[in-house]
């Protein structure tokens, strides 16, 4: 017990923070994409082309540091008796939220990690992606003091809390069966990349490893990017903010140590420069996340202790980074996709439908 | 006379801004909010202390916890 609340104090999630913060860089140097040492969305949506879901042939990877979040998350909550199988809470609008926050996202080319990361390396756009994820979580915000409410979870069967830990086993057991083959875009069921970020790798049990470690740690320590910016807007309260600003003070060390601190706008890895869509695409994620009630990697941790919402938020993520890729929405080096744009703005006004219909003055 | 707030089954950040609404309307100097999971516990004791506040007693109850507040 003592762990957890050495973690859950102050210290502990700066220490939480900064051990991302150089961990992150280091996937990077192993072998990860530019300042995508990790990037829960960026990863989930290789995840969704490895399995077919969707065909763009530079982005299919069984990522294994998803797999390590989810599962370090459950080992922390088995190991301090806090795994609760938990669902109900508005699955279907979790759903939803999760598709158009990796619709943002993909506009952007990164969740609210990836853009701490790409700010870590010297990549200017991600100050515009920042600032558009603030943006959404403010607007989040102002539905959260209006009321808005996705109600309460019920107790469930432990079963159900081990769905998303066991489609992760599933996963690891796919890249098992079917590891890549050299020169190969398939092995068995799984499709992979033969050029692109989805061939750029750091080796497999490291990527595995730090993904367990980083679950585990950030079970413990309630690490949340998108709880970072809301609990100042909403509270005032710095405590999860002094864990992102960690994550982004030691990635910087880290990458000017490492030599993967290069400054500019243009030419960054897997981003673009334009300024409004990377403002905007982040701002329908931060939106889509402030209103499921947190950022991608904590939808992560929650569902490796059980919560069957945030399980369905990810699905939801992985589900629309298979849209994302299929209608051209998704962003390239080259700027936002041919049907990003609308996408956006479908998604922004999904997301205000959800927020103004979908309040209690007091959830019952 | 204690004000009783159940914020089980509700996720983040509902337990603590139910918590502070109540704090704020200023009813009572004591507070009794449940809660289902350690985060919420946490949150909710954090965002006592920045009130003024103080987390008096934390007692297992059922599958969850009930915190008891009060002002300091």
């Amino acid at each position: 017990m003592k762990i957890q609340n050495i973690l859950a104090t102050r210290w502990g999630i700066i220490g939480v923070g900064a051990f991302i913060g150089i961990l992150a860089p280091l996937l990077q140097k192993l072998g990860n994409p530019g300042n995508m040492g990790i990037c829960v969305a960026c990863f989930e949506r290789d995840i969704a082309g490895a399995l077919g879901l969707h065909r763009a042939g530079v982005v299919q990877y069984i990522r294994p540091e998803i797999i390590g979040l989810v599962l370090g998350s459950l080992i922390a909550a088995y190991l301090f008796k806090e795994f609760r199988p938990r669902l109900g809470s508005a699955p279907i609008v979790r759903f939803v939220l999760g598709a158009f926050a990796m619709i943002g996202a993909l506009v952007f080319l990164g969740c609210p990690w990836r853009a701490a990361l790409r700010l870590a390396g010297g990549d200017g756009n991600a100050i515009l992606g920042i600032l558009g994820l603030v943006f959404g979580v403010w607007i989040g915000t102002l539905f959260l003091k209006k009321g808005y409410n996705l109600g309460r979870t019920q107790t469930t069967h432990t079963a159900a809390g081990w769905m998303m830990p066991l489609m992760m086993l599933g996963l690891l057991a796919l890249i098992i069966i079917f590891p890549q083959i050299e020169g190969q875009d398939k092995n068995g069921v799984l499709f992979y990349s033969l050029k692109g970020p989805g061939v750029m790798h750091a080796p497999l049990l490291i990527s595995l490893g730090v993904g367990l470690a980083v679950g585990f740690l950030a079970q413990r320590s309630r690490f949340c990017t998108m709880g970072a910016i809301r609990d100042v807007l909403l509270f005032r309260q710095t405590h999860l903010l002094s864990g992102v600003i960690a994550l982004i003070g030691a990635a910087f060390i880290t990458n000017l140590i490492l030599g993967q601190f290069h400054p500019g706008f243009a030419g960054q890895p897997v981003a673009h420069t334009m300024h409004i869509w990377n403002f905007a695409g982040m701002g329908l994620a931060g939106l889509a996340f402030a209103l499921a009630g947190g950022c991608p990697g904590r939808q992560l941790f929650l569902s490796g202790e059980g919560d069957g919402d945030a399980a369905v938020f990810v699905l939801g993520m992985i589900v629309g980074a298979g849209f994302a890729h299929n209608f051209g929405l998704a962003s390239s080096p080259g700027g936002v996709g041919p049907y990003g744009i609308p996408a956006v703005i479908v998604g922004i006004a999904v997301c205000l439908f959800i927020g103004f219909a979908m309040r209690k003055r007091s959830a019952v | 006379m204690t004000t009783k707030i159940d914020a089980r089954g509700l996720s983040c950040p509902q337990p603590v801004l139910m918590t502070l609404g109540e704090i704020k309307a200023g009813g009572s100097g004591e507070i009794e909010v449940l809660v289902d999971t350690d985060t919420a516990k946490e949150n909710i004791s954090r965002a006592a202390v920045s009130q003024g506040w103080k987390a008096a007693d934390v007692a297992e109850e059922g599958d969850g916890y009930r915190i008891t507040i009060r002002k300091g």
